[in-house]
């Protein structure tokens, strides 16, 4: 019969996906449970913070530069036809601060750190590795996933303040140096239209939520993934499907509570 | 535990980061014109208040003197409340003049506050007795609309 077989496979799907969602959730309670031994032993962490967080920098500064100029010149296209070029800073920073930063930099950092992070720990168990350190009586998931998933979550806001910081200069090169923006009304208009609670503090307030997101996805997929080189391929394209996809949801749910009706 | 070199660049990368938080909280953002000496409070009753909104500035002679802080509806009035703190500095006479003002034709509103010569100074919790309502466009081009037909029927 191949319609029962047909919704045999739905259920099986379904109670799979809600499996995954348990295991995921207790995994993530256990990191959280464990993460005393990230910061007891703290030199795991900046370990960490080293692999995922320095060696992001360079993207991470290249691409809001660019960014940034990109905002500069269009930005000055569209509002050259009102005449209001002044309100290039405005629009250059608010852009930036608020979602381009956490958001850009959140997906870069999910491709190039987040995958990095999977493909390691799938590979680690992939080899044995961690069924060796669970036979040391070391917990893997205090010594290997805490570490990480604290680098992560103090990365993210620094990388995406350093984004927005980036491209607020690539914007002030563009505008002013190279178009010719006055230089007074760029910075007075974006210091008058920039609230530092309601602008900046919401912005690192998302870098932060989808710091969460990007490393425990990373995380528990590395850890998850079959041990072959199959299950660890595919893992980090997960990886970087899920936390892409988390990060635009996690936007539009953050931007609708913190930028609603003002 | 030894220094090493992972940690200075960890360590430059943190001073970084807390450094572009720092400029866009100062360069980019307003928080160097956030008042941060003593503030005393005081309120105005508006019929409108049209586009103001908390954190606007309350400004004197152009100065900026303090900053809008709350704004409700006062019930037994049926007028808007408007909650504004007050740089300690400034001190204001009992019949200084409140009035919303907009900056440039469509720009945002701020309050104005146009100083009396009474002797005797506003403290903390009063109200300015005098408020002129924001200037809503949308009226006065129905004013004046509603002017040049009456001037046509005359």
């Amino acid at each position: 019969m191949p319609v029962v077989k047909s919704i045999k496979a739905i259920g099986h799907r379904t109670i799979d996906v809600v499996w995954r969602i348990g295991y995921a959730s207790r995994f993530f309670a256990l990191t959280l449970y464990y993460s005393g031994a990230s910061f007891r032993r703290f030199h795991l962490t900046i370990k960490e913070m080293f692999a995922s967080g320095v060696m992001s920098l360079i993207i991470i500064l290249v691409a809001g530069m660019f960014v940034g100029m990109v905002l500069g010149l269009q930005g000055y296209e569209t509002l050259k036809r009102y005449g209001s070029e002044s309100a290039l800073g405005s629009l250059v920073a608010l852009s930036l601060v608020r979602e381009l930063g956490p958001v850009l930099a959140a997906l870069l950092f999910a491709s190039r750190a987040g995958s990095a992070m999977t493909a390691e720990i799938g590979l680690m168990k992939a080899t044995e590795q961690i069924a060796a350190m669970e036979m040391m009586a070391v917990n893997p998931i205090a010594r290997v996933i805490g570490p990480r998933f604290w680098a992560g979550l103090i990365s993210m806001p620094l990388l995406s303040a350093l984004f927005s910081a980036m491209g607020v200069f690539g914007g002030y090169v563009v505008g002013v140096v190279v178009i010719g923006v006055d230089e007074g009304s760029f910075w007075s208009q974006m210091q008058s239209s920039v609230d530092f609670q309601h602008d900046v503090l919401n912005g690192v307030i998302k870098s932060f939520v989808f710091g969460v997101a990007v490393t425990a996805i990373a995380l528990f997929e590395g850890f998850d993934a079959p041990p072959t080189a199959e299950g660890v391929s595919g893992a980090t394209t997960r990886t970087v499907v899920e936390s892409s996809l988390a990060i635009l949801i996690l936007d539009f749910i953050l931007t609708a509570f913190m930028f609603r009706g003002d | 535990m030894e220094r090493t070199a992972l940690d200075l660049w960890v360590g430059a990368f943190v001073v970084a980061g807390i450094g572009a938080l720092v400029v866009l909280a100062l360069k980019v953002g307003n928080l160097s014109t956030y008042n941060v000496s003593d503030t005393y409070l005081l309120n105005a009753y508006f019929t409108n208040v049209g586009g103001l909104k908390p954190t606007a500035s309350v400004r004197s002679a152009g100065v900026l003197v303090g900053r809008v802080t709350e704004i409700r509806l006062d019930t037994d009035r049926y007028e808007a409340k408007v909650t504004m703190s007050i740089d300690k500095r400034y001190q204001f006479p009992k019949d200084t003049f409140a009035n919303i003002q907009t900056a440039g034709l469509l720009g945002e509103n701020f309050i104005g506050l146009l100083p009396g010569g009474e002797d005797q100074m506003l403290k903390s919790g009063e109200v300015f007795k005098k408020t002129q309502s924001a200037m809503v466009l949308e009226d006065l081009i129905g004013q004046f609309i509603y002017g040049k037909a009456d001037n046509k029927a005359k």
